[in-house]
């Protein structure tokens, strides 16, 4: 699963162009820093490479394996 | 359920973000020496982090919830030599720039690589003096446009990484912000070296290089870094013209030499 924390984010777009799966999006929304912010849209692709986190400038994004709910 | 960034805890408290510009490559350098301090399960509270003027200067101070020290322009290893010599326990850490390292603080650099001091120095290089205004730093590629060389650079670039293994570092290594990967396992690597660690990181400075050189932002950088890159084991096989504006990548030197401080310590117990 992958989280974003929007307020952190500057709207580099490294995330969007380094992930090999073209999970994320830039979204049309502006966040706390008046950037667009990247938005998760296909999370079902996602094979938790963390890339987008590795590359993140900002400690923004986290990726994690989806913990199983009871 | 609310995700938590694993580095976070190593977060000054307050400090809310990076100092730096929209795709700095410097918060890709905080983070591989963050996730190296946490792979290696070391207590952050022993570290000293040391840094100097310049936009690097911000990676450590005051991002990081641990001892640093900001200097003042040029002399981060000056500062992080009387530290080692005072407190030979704390693992000491220089993140700087190259503008404070190589350019200013160039004789600094090639002494404590003489000495062996048992300190990591980090240098991000971005090739340029960033937080200035874009003017041409000693890193400068040739021929580029910057704003002081309008008509292109005619001076050639340190080659960083030869100069501390002649001056006698004990490990060096090269990576670029791509190879986020590898730096974070230089940066293990040379966290437990004894001797003197400098690893040089080619870091895209989106504002001041990329914009005003043309080369495009912080994404375009990294992909030029992607492909303009060579391992250290396929850059022996080929020639220099065939190197000519590559970037060299992977660990450099590494070999185990007599550190300064445990030098010292010999000639103190012998003298007792």
């Amino acid at each position: 699963m992958i989280e974003i924390d929007e307020d952190l984010c500057k709207g580099c777009e490294i995330c969007v162009a380094f992930c090999a799966k073209d999970v994320l999006e830039m979204s049309d929304k502006f966040n706390k820093k008046g950037v667009h912010p990247p938005l998760v849209v296909r999370e079902e692709d996602c094979n938790l490479c963390g890339n987008c986190m590795l590359y993140c400038p900002d400690l923004a994004i986290v990726v994690a394996e989806e913990e199983e709910s009871e | 359920m609310k995700l938590v960034h694993p580095l976070m805890k190593y977060v000054r408290p307050g400090a809310i973000s990076t100092a730096t510009c929209t795709g700095c490559g410097d918060g890709i350098i905080a983070q591989a020496v963050l996730r190296a301090i946490d792979e290696l399960e070391l207590n952050i509270d022993d570290f000293v982090f040391v840094s100097g003027i310049g936009c690097a200067g911000w990676i450590p101070s005051p991002f990081f919830n641990a001892d640093t020290l900001h200097t003042t322009h040029g002399r981060p290893i000056a500062f992080a030599t009387g530290v080692k010599l005072a407190r030979p326990d704390r693992e000491v850490v220089v993140i700087s720039g190259d503008g404070d390292l190589a350019a200013i603080g160039g004789n600094h650099l090639i002494h404590a690589a003489r000495r062996n001091i048992g300190m990591t120095v980090i240098c991000a290089n971005n090739g340029i003096y960033g937080m200035t205004g874009g003017q041409v730093a000693p890193t400068t590629p040739l021929g580029l446009k910057t704003t002081t060389t309008p008509y292109g650079n005619v001076e050639r670039a340190f080659d960083l990484c030869a100069l501390t293994d002649a001056a006698g570092a004990s490990y060096v290594a090269r990576w670029t912000t791509y190879h986020a990967r590898g730096l974070t396992r230089s940066v293990k690597k040379a966290l437990t070296k004894r001797g003197f660690s400098f690893i040089e990181v080619i870091s895209q400075c989106p504002l001041q290089y990329g914009r005003r050189t043309g080369v495009g932002n912080a994404v375009a950088m990294m992909k030029g870094y992607k492909e303009n890159s060579l391992s250290v084991k396929k850059a022996a096989s080929l020639s220099e013209e065939e190197l000519k504006n590559k970037i060299i990548v992977g660990e450099l030197v590494d070999k185990d030499m007599p550190e300064l401080t445990e030098q010292i310590e010999k000639l103190r117990r012998i003298h007792e």
